[in-house]
């Protein structure tokens, strides 16, 4: 399954760290971030709740990136 | 701007202000200490806090961190040697924050530009409703459903004219600025803006299925697509940071002991520390980073601004690689309509020897008695023609005003024994007799589309080596045609999957830099488009195969877009290799400079910001594509 989510987040490397911390994130297969359109594409593991996985991305993201937003 | 980036701008003109007072206050030891702490505060406070969050968090390699570092590291540098200098500190976070806040708008602002550029999207549909008009959202209009689409307003959703004329003005969707006319009985398609007469609409898709959706969803996707020099740049930074900041750590520490130990001099710390506090100053890739996917979102946005939707930007990466170009002929570089291109040794007018034969052929519903109508292009008065007799595999036969006629084939002639001139035309010839005589033939062919030769040339002249043309069509149709264009290679008679396979084959004997791509009008070619390095499509108003098969969609049927798109892409990636060259060679010789003492922390942080600065606007350039 695959979403897309709004991101606010202010400078390109930091997404590029959000890049890597999501695709690090447990339940997640893939995931991409594009800075320009401030949007985060998702691919889930098979069987995993995107709520719940969202969650831990938000939070492993704001581990890398203090200042940044995921909009669930 | 936005209210984060005013706050950063008072801050910035705050302490900046502040700094240039103080430089002419003499105040000595303590209270210059806390007199200058200020401005480094009010300048630096966010980058302080982040950076105790990424301790943290164990990220050390947080570029606020960094800047914490050298910054705080300067200071204690001032405060130990008793200088009193504790504006270099203040005026790197100053500079740091002044790329920071220009980089934010520069973003922002090009966000915005390509928002309007694709300012396609409408915002309602109109219904009509016991006489009156509604506003509704257009998400919530279902097939067949009648929309009254204002002169000013948006088209919409797709759908059919059932009433109403009107002229169109698609230049949002293709770049082209010459308006359309349109009619009841016409497909209309969203995005279009409508300019003069009121029509109504009966929509054949729903909103998300129509092309407006379809082409904002894909180009709001395309920066998804990342481009090999984007991964690179990714790759880079992850390394950049961490390598400059243990070359730092060994500045530091390296060069005072080997002169203490080996050398026997004094370690001299402070000059080793103050150099390493300077690469930390360098140390964050954010030029790098950000100039190349603005790049590459600037070139996808001014492309769509021309009509060419790019679907990612390794697309617009291995477009611009393209050496060789594959095109199919009919639909591409023909209209792939049969069309009157020539009337050899007639006897009478032109006019009028076509106007016997689309009388004589008016009662046949056949594509070359349809073109003979076209070119005739008046009304077709049946009643002027008797006798119609068609005959089979060969032609017809009949009375036009009274005057025996008779159109068609060799064999026609050859069965009313009337001598006849043959044709070395590539196309349908069709004889005429009138009254029993010989009076000529009319070639009827796939017309040349009027760009084609040009968009041949153009090709050539935007560093394609190779152009080859695939059809289906007899070897003689087909060579005619590449000569007139200047093709380079011709594959005639192939059925769709042949076409595959010479794509295969053309694939095969090319060097592995460059690239192939293959032009088609999306209806047949789907597995050629999909084989191909990259696959154009072309005429996409209105085609959702073309739109979902190909990598890049030509919006206009025009084939010197096919030139333009890999104009743009090679302006696109030459600002792209020259950001990345500068501002990964500038990094470099700050580093260097640094660690031989050349350069003071201002120049590093001075070179770093006026770096960012300057590949930001560079890539903003890719968005300027009209005059390509």
């Amino acid at each position: 399954m695959k979403k897309s989510y709004k991101i606010d987040v202010d400078c390109a490397n930091c997404a590029n760290k959000m890049e890597a911390a999501a695709q690090k994130t447990e339940g997640v297969k893939n995931a991409s971030v594009n800075f320009m359109m401030l949007k985060m594409n998702v691919e889930f593991e098979d069987g995993a709740d995107p709520r719940a996985v969202m969650e831990n991305v938000r939070k492993n993201c704001r581990r890398v990136e203090a200042d940044c937003e995921v909009y669930l | 701007m936005s209210r984060k980036q005013k706050k950063m701008l008072i801050r910035i003109l705050t302490a900046a202000v502040m700094l240039i007072v103080l430089s002419v206050i003499p105040v000595k030891g303590l209270a210059r200490f806390v007199l200058y702490m200020i401005p480094y505060l009010v300048i630096g406070y966010d980058i302080l806090w982040k950076a105790v969050n990424g301790v943290k968090n164990r990220q050390v390699f947080d570029e606020s961190f960094l800047m914490a570092v050298a910054t705080v590291g300067a200071v204690a540098l001032a405060v130990y040697e008793k200088s009193g200098d504790y504006t270099e500190a203040i005026a790197v976070m100053l500079f740091y924050q002044i790329g920071e806040l220009f980089q934010s708008y520069a973003v922002g602002k090009s966000r915005r530009n390509i928002s309007e550029l694709m300012d396609i999207r409408p915002d309602y549909a109109n219904i009509e409703k016991d006489g009156k008009l509604e506003r509704v959202d257009p998400d919530e209009v279902g097939i067949g459903t009648v929309i009254i689409v204002q002169p000013g307003e948006k088209v919409p959703i797709d759908g059919v004219i059932v009433e109403g004329t009107s002229t169109l003005n698609t230049s949002a969707l293709t770049g082209e600025s010459l308006p359309r006319d349109a009619k009841a009985g016409d497909e209309i398609i969203s995005g279009c803006i409508n300019m003069t007469g009121l029509l109504k609409v009966r929509t054949t898709k729903e909103f998300g299925e129509s092309t407006v959706s379809k082409i904002l969803d894909l180009v709001e996707n395309a920066s998804s697509r990342k481009s090999r020099s984007e991964e690179f740049i990714s790759k880079f930074a992850r390394i950049y940071t961490p390598a400059v900041c243990y070359g730092a750590l060994a500045l530091a520490f390296l060069p005072p002991v080997v002169r203490m130990a080996a050398l026997g001099l004094s370690p001299d710390w402070e000059t080793w520390i103050y150099r390493a506090l300077t690469f930390l100053v360098i140390s964050c890739p954010c030029a790098l980073v950000i100039s190349i996917p603005l790049s590459f979102f600037a070139g996808i946005g001014g492309a769509s601004k021309a009509g060419i939707l790019v679907k990612g930007s390794n697309y617009l990466e291995t477009l611009s690689r393209t050496k060789t170009v594959v095109f199919d002929k009919t639909g591409t570089l023909t209209q792939g309509v049969f069309e009157v291109n020539g009337i050899h040794h007639s006897p009478m007018e032109n006019e009028k020897l076509i106007e016997y034969a689309a009388l004589v052929e008016s009662a046949s519903s056949h594509p070359i008695s349809r073109s003979l109508q076209r070119a005739y292009g008046k009304p077709v008065d049946r009643s002027r023609v008797q006798d119609i007799r068609e005959i089979s595999g060969k032609g017809v036969t009949g009375k036009v005003d009274g005057v025996e006629i008779a159109a068609g084939n060799d064999k026609l002639m050859d069965s009313l024994g009337i001598p006849y001139i043959g044709c070395h035309s590539a196309g349908t010839i069709i004889h005429m007799a009138v009254n029993g005589t010989y009076a000529g033939h009319i070639v009827i062919s796939d017309a040349v589309k009027p760009h084609a030769r040009e968009a041949v040339q153009a090709l050539k002249a935007a560093g394609v080596e190779k152009t080859v043309m695939l059809t289906g069509d007899g070897q003689k149709a087909a060579d005619q045609v590449a000569r007139e264009l200047g093709i380079d290679q011709v594959y005639s008679g192939l059925l769709p999957a042949g076409k595959v396979e010479k794509v295969e084959e053309l694939l095969q004997s090319q060097s592995p830099a460059s690239k192939l791509a293959f032009v088609g009008d999306g209806i047949n070619d789907a597995p050629v488009l999909g084989r191909a390095d990259i696959g154009i499509a072309m005429g996409a108003m209105g085609s959702d195969a073309a739109i979902e098969a190909a990598d890049v969609v030509l919006m206009d049927d025009d084939p010197l877009q096919v030139a333009k798109a890999i104009r743009i892409s090679r302006k696109c990636l030459r600002i792209v290799y020259q950001n990345i060259i500068f501002a990964i060679g500038v990094k470099g010789i700050c580093l260097i400079l640094g660690a031989l003492g050349i350069a003071s922390m201002w120049l590093a942080i001075f070179a770093d910001v006026g770096v960012m600065i300057l590949a930001v606007l560079n890539a903003i350039r890719a968005l300027f594509v009209k005059n390509l």
